[in-house]
């Protein structure tokens, strides 16, 4: 007998849902506050300036629209790749992929110069510009994976999701590699300039998105008192190890063909061993908290069976990805631009052959974690109007699914 | 785009012949607008002409900033426009600088200016999303202030950090120059004074460094071989600041 995954909307009556909706709501209205603020009076009032152009609103909503692609991994695993174990939680990786997009953009459009002249920017294209493409696959992205979960959610169009997951699939690798293209096309620049960059962009959207779907659903699980079985939770948790020992990887050949090459010495000496605050992120906040700290927890013997592990594992990986987008963006801004090889600039100019200093304004912090706050705002409340989230998805559960719909 | 001319017309015989075909020539229609205000001779820009400079780091004095003044006054930025006033230093417009270079090896010291370079094949266009950052059909590279969103992308893509976005409101600027808060301009190689009158227009810049006696400076049509320009590149040669990056600049220098 085949067995039947029920879902269902979450009651969402309690204090506490209420109290996350607050929360929320609050930190997305002093986000606001701040970009009215930052609008207002003009770009002064940030730390940004026309050295290092782009700021900490760039960090989230870069971290967010590569999370974005990544959170829908869970779904595609379950389509693309047959795993149906993965299956009851495809609805939710959808959503949490549509909604971590919605707030990356939403961050990037309030940082525009002129965010008034967002139809500007939907009328006129420029299609040799990456950023023109990546407009149209993130729309895209968001019209396929909306049709996605139509085809999952209705029953008679059950027998289609396959094929738009796979057409999903394929649409979230072309947006991350554009994403990751915004960077690696930037010739001028030392620390950007590579193709790896693409593909580094993949498997860091793989580990944070399924870091902030983890925490999604562990805590959606416990809030609302459904049964969340160890096996989901140690499927994920594995997957999680492996997608952050991929992005390690990545860090790894990253600088290892930089060093091959002797022009970019410098850049790299900058990153790995001179650079101040970029090399202390670097190497504390991206290597050890970010990746060797979560994946000692997520292989753990002990320590990778407990859910608060698990959580903190998360939690770390994101703050991880955050520093290695800032180690990225802004530490690649901040390097300066070679423009006279073997001189020194010795007077005048624009601050010229020094690193750029940058000193991120709070304005720019609230900005950003409202977009996060407004990703999860939409995750809130479309659980409790549409049914994302399965009854149960205790070990019984899991497995009998599983082993079910790999007998049929 | 036809790119020969022919030697037996004066260039404005041949531009007057092929005003139709120069407009068709001009493909996207923001071009057409622009230019169509911008020349009143009712000629559209063409690519017969490449606007260009040669600069020349020897004749470049020491310590001597004219240049950068007469920017300042012309186009109305900097020391020109006191209501730039909350933004700091490194946020505050930069159309040209001056720099003074030490070689590591030799000790040679020498100065330069360093503006937008006018490339052939120009990174801020290419990365621009809506089109606002173009360049002329005569080699110049402009931002259109109307549809520039202010997103920054093309000051990561210029190798010289020669755009500067306005951090804050301005007041008091000049018709031919505007500057708005939110937007992203750059040195405009005096646009309005070569559509006035493109056979005797010279920059600022230069001009200031005419009057100085320097002569470091030299305006002209690269693509025009009698031209002042043409010839000093063709018997003496010049550079171009990151030439690996095949961009082929508009703004060519010599002694660096």
């Amino acid at each position: 007998m085949k067995p039947v995954m029920h879902y269902s909307e979450i009651e969402g009556r309690s204090t506490g849902y209420y109290g996350l909706l607050a929360l929320l709501g609050a930190i997305i209205a002093i986000a606001l506050a701040a970009t009215y603020h930052m609008e207002h009076s003009g770009h002064w009032v940030t730390g940004m300036n026309n050295q290092v152009v782009w700021g900490i609103p760039h960090v989230f909503a870069v971290f967010l629209i590569v999370a974005a692609s990544g959170a829908l991994n869970v779904a595609s695993i379950s389509s693309v790749f047959g795993k149906t174990a993965y299956k009851p939680l495809a609805r939710l990786s959808g959503l949490l992929a549509i909604a971590l997009l919605v707030g990356g953009l939403a961050v990037l459009v309030l940082d525009l110069g002129r965010p008034d002249r967002l139809i500007v920017a939907m009328t006129y294209y420029n299609f040799k510009s990456i950023f023109a493409w990546n407009i149209f696959l993130y729309t895209g992205f968001m019209v396929i994976v909306g049709v996605y979960l139509w085809m999952m959610m209705e029953r008679r169009m059950n027998q289609y999701s396959k094929q738009v997951g796979m057409v999903a699939f394929i649409w979230r690798l072309a947006l991350t590699t554009g994403t990751g293209s915004i960077f690696g096309f930037l010739v001028a620049r030392q620390a950007y300039d590579s193709a790896l960059l693409a593909p580094m962009f993949i498997v860091m959207s793989f580990s944070f998105g399924l870091a902030i779907f983890l925490l999604v659903l562990m805590a959606s699980y416990r809030w609302t008192e459904r049964p969340l079985g160890d096996a989901m939770v140690q499927r994920l948790k594995n997957l999680l190890g492996v997608f952050v020992a991929g992005v390690l990887y990545f860090v790894i050949v990253y600088h290892l063909t930089n060093l091959y090459s002797t022009r970019l010495h410098g850049v790299e000496r900058f990153f790995l061993l001179e650079g101040g605050i970029y090399t202390q992120l670097f190497w504390f906040g991206q290597i050890l908290i970010g990746s060797l700290v979560p994946l000692f927890l997520l292989y753990h013997p002990r320590l990778g069976k407990s859910r608060t592990m698990i959580g903190l594992a998360s939690v770390l990986v994101i703050l991880g990805g955050l520093v290695q987008m800032y180690v990225i963006l802004i530490g690649g801004q901040a390097y300066p631009l070679v423009l006279f090889p073997g001189k020194e600039v010795i007077e005048g100019g624009f601050f010229e052959g020094s690193v750029a200093t940058y000193n991120p304004s709070l304005w720019e912090f609230l900005l950003g974690i409202g977009g996060l706050a407004f990703a999860l705002l939409m995750v809130a409340i479309a659980v409790k109007v549409l049914r994302f989230l399965p009854n149960n998805l205790d070990d019984a559960h899991v497995d009998h699914h599983h082993g079910a719909e790999k007998a049929s | 785009m036809s790119e020969k001319q022919d030697n037996q017309l004066s260039r404005r015989e041949f531009l007057s012949g092929s005003t139709a075909a120069a407009g068709l020539a001009v493909a996207p229609g923001v071009f057409l607008t622009l230019t169509a205000q911008a020349k009143p001779a009712g000629q559209p820009v063409s690519s017969e002409n490449r606007w260009g400079m040669l600069i020349d780091s020897n004749k470049c004095a020491n310590g001597c900033t004219s240049c950068v003044s007469a920017c300042e006054q012309e186009n109305g930025w900097g020391s020109a426009n006191p209501t730039e006033n909350k933004s700091s230093p490194e946020q505050k417009a930069q159309w040209i600088r001056k720099v003074t270079l030490r070689d590591k090896e030799t000790g040679h010291v020498q100065s330069l200016p360093l503006m937008c370079q006018h490339c052939e094949h120009p990174p801020c266009v290419d990365v621009c999303p809506t089109g606002a950052s173009f360049k002329r059909a005569d080699g110049i590279v402009l931002v259109d202030k109307h549809i520039c969103i202010g997103c920054r992308y093309c000051m990561m893509a210029c190798p010289y950090k020669a755009r500067s976005f306005i951090h804050e409101d301005l007041q008091d600027q000049l018709p031919h120059a505007p500057r708005g808060k939110g937007t992203v301009e750059s040195c405009t190689l005096c646009v309005h004074r070569v559509d006035r009158d493109s056979d005797k227009a010279v920059p600022a810049c230069a001009e200031a460094c005419n009057s100085e006696g320097h002569r470091a400076m030299v305006f002209g049509d690269l693509k025009d071989p009698d031209s002042e320009i043409s010839r000093e590149l063709k018997n003496y040669g010049g550079e171009q600041i990151r030439a690996d990056l095949g961009l082929n600049t508009g703004i060519r220098y010599r002694g660096i």
